[in-house]
């Protein structure tokens, strides 16, 4: 950050990088696949394209059925992962997630046996509708758990990470629905693909330029690699989705392909562009500094005292009185 | 009843006073006897006298050291006879005594978390595991961590961390099981200059701005008191400090704010996303025709 003239301690973070592992970033694509997919199903079921249907609920279903495995690898004792249901806090989006989660996969389980096998007849009546209710805030609530840390580059961004991942989620769950369903009846999943990464695409830029300077992780190191990746295979996958997918399946799967692997290296960069944003001290000092003085801010530091007559030879108990408990 | 609590105790906290810190991690070294805390040996870092580096799992108490080359007495235009003046508050008031006839001063300060009045990491806890005590003190529970993470990330000041070959979060105390049994934490006890201040909040809030009035007085025109009132991007804190220089020369944020603060925007996008992805399905699916 060039403008930003900041001290700091030997160069050494103030915050602590997250101790997430790739399951995370790998959890926010099979996450918002299986949400999106989960609404694409439903209403495709509603227009009479069962074909597309069956599969998107198959791609809803493996979405949200590999999700809970990749959560509990990254916990720290994975044998306390029902732990995350000892309670529901609003202050906390990984327990509104975790809940989100455990109502939304066996759900779409239900609705995705019915599609399949026509097993649970009556339930799926309830259950694909809430599978693809459900869906939606699965897709979009891992902004929020990400936004509301201290990491700068996730936290500046709290008002445009989440749709950023909504389009994400729509460009995984076309991609991978019309890479996996013929061409004649792909249709509303190559446009869902194609609008996801043009909307995944506008609004990775609109939140970079939002960040300004707290950006810059973003173009460097493995964030700015996996950000360089990610644009040229939504770019390259949309485009030939979008242009001979809708005639040729080989396309379809070549373009989803691509598509789906680039949603899937936008979130591994802005996972990594948490940790390069929170191991350098300017990037946390720097803003702070930049707020109290533009008179923002008074800061956590005071230096006139709030005593305003102490004269000298008033004794203050400075050094015995600390000791209430002792 | 705060908090929950039928019998809550008064609030209790840490005034760490770093012009009277010496750097002899006594502090340190008591709270990880006390504590059973795995060693965090890192090596060799050559930074002045700092081998711990950071705040973590493994250590909860550090001791930074700064080295400046800064001419304490003079600043300000004073005259020779003024600073001599002052210079003679100074010795009274134990501030330069490590001024050494380079201009070279060492500020040494003992970090610690800061057991903040709006805790982000209590906030995002998924499973409860971090906790508010009778003391409002944040307190770990061991037995219902389950290694999330979450906390690290949020804390404002860095001081969580998950520790290897454990997977749990660890972190300061304040030595809950010694308050249960009306003892002082043993950092509070260990430190020999009373660097480390012990008591109840109120109190040690007074304490702290008669202190930094003398400072001040004494000519210490840089003394400041951190986190010392409510009126901070935390609500306040347990821990607080006095500072001779800029909360990011000791490796601390300058204006640290709970993430929480900014919660209804965070879920407002998430939802708004999650509406303007349900469009996006319907306009795919009903709206292309046949």
């Amino acid at each position: 950050m060039s403008s930003v003239d900041s001290r700091s301690y030997y160069g050494q973070p103030v915050l602590k990088e997250p101790v997430w592992t790739p399951e995370i970033p790998v959890y926010f694509f099979t996450g918002g696949l299986g949400g999106a997919s989960a609404g694409l199903a439903f209403l495709s079921e509603l227009r009479g394209n069962d074909q597309l249907a069956r599969r998107a609920w198959a791609a809803s279903f493996a979405g949200l059925a590999v999700s809970p495995p990749l959560l509990i690898s990254d916990l720290g004792v994975p044998r306390r992962f029902l732990n995350m249901l000892r309670m529901f806090k609003v202050t906390s989006p990984m327990s509104v997630g975790s809940w989100l989660l455990t109502a939304a996969a066996p759900v779409t389980g239900v609705a995705a046996a019915n599609a399949w096998a026509g097993l649970f007849p009556r339930l799926s009546r309830v259950a694909r509708p809430a599978a693809a209710l459900l869906g939606l805030p699965v897709s979009t609530y891992t902004a929020a758990l990400i936004t509301n840390t201290s990491i700068p580059v996730w936290h500046e961004a709290r008002g445009r990470l989440a749709f950023v991942s909504a389009g994400g989620a729509a460009a995984s769950a076309g991609a991978v629905v019309a890479a996996a369903t013929p061409t004649d009846a792909a249709g509303p999943a190559r446009r869902l693909a194609v609008g996801g990464a043009a909307a995944e695409l506008i609004g990775l830029r609109v939140m970079k330029r939002g960040l300004g300077e707290l950006a810059e992780p973003y173009h460097e190191g493995k964030a700015g690699r996996y950000s360089k990746l990610g644009l040229a295979l939504t770019t390259a996958g949309a485009g030939v989705l979008g242009g001979a997918g809708g005639r040729s399946r080989l396309a379809a799967v070549a373009g989803g392909t691509m598509l789906a692997a680039g949603a899937l290296a936008e979130r591994f960069s802005i996972f990594r562009a948490g940790f390069q944003s929170a191991a350098d001290p300017r990037y946390v000092v720097g803003p702070q500094r930049a707020r109290i003085e533009r008179g923002e801010t008074r800061g956590a530091a005071r230096q006139s005292a709030k005593l305003q007559d102490v004269s000298a030879e008033t004794p203050v108990d400075l050094q015995g009185g600390g000791r209430t408990r002792g | 009843m705060r908090h929950g609590y039928d019998d809550p105790k008064p609030r209790v906290g840490f005034f760490t006073d770093t012009s009277v810190c010496i750097g002899c991690k006594a502090c340190e070294v008591a709270c990880k006897e006390w504590n059973q805390i795995p060693d965090s040996n890192q090596g060799f870092t050559g930074h002045s006298y700092d081998n711990t580096i950071d705040l973590g799992a493994n250590t909860w108490r550090h001791v930074a050291f700064i080295e400046q080359q800064v001419p304490v007495d003079v600043d300000g235009g004073a005259s020779l006879v003024e600073a001599a003046e002052r210079g003679g508050l100074v010795d009274s008031s134990g501030v330069a005594t490590y001024q050494e006839g380079d201009g070279i001063r060492w500020l040494m300060s003992s970090d610690v978390c800061k057991h903040c009045t709006e805790a982000a990491c209590l906030e995002v806890c998924p499973t409860g595991a971090l906790f508010r005590t009778e003391f409002d003190t944040v307190v770990v529970q061991a037995d219902v961590c389950n290694g999330c993470g979450y906390c690290v990330p949020a804390c404002p000041f860095g001081v969580l961390d998950r520790r290897e070959g454990d997977g749990r979060v660890w972190k300061c105390t304040l030595c809950y099981d010694r308050l249960k049994d009306d003892k002082e934490p043993a950092c509070a006890q260990a430190c020999p200059t009373d660097s480390i201040q012990f008591g109840e909040l109120d109190d040690l809030r007074e304490r702290a701005e008669a202190r930094l009035l003398q400072l001040q007085e004494a000519g210490q025109s840089e003394a400041r008191l951190y986190l010392g009132d409510d009126e901070d991007g935390v609500g306040g804190a347990g821990a607080f400090f006095l500072l001779l220089d800029e909360p990011e020369v000791y490796g601390l944020p300058p204006d640290p704010v709970d993430p929480r603060r900014r919660l209804g925007t965070v879920w407002a996008a998430a939802a708004a996303a999650a509406v303007v992805l349900g469009a996006g399905l319907a306009a795919a699916v009903l709206g292309g025709g046949e």
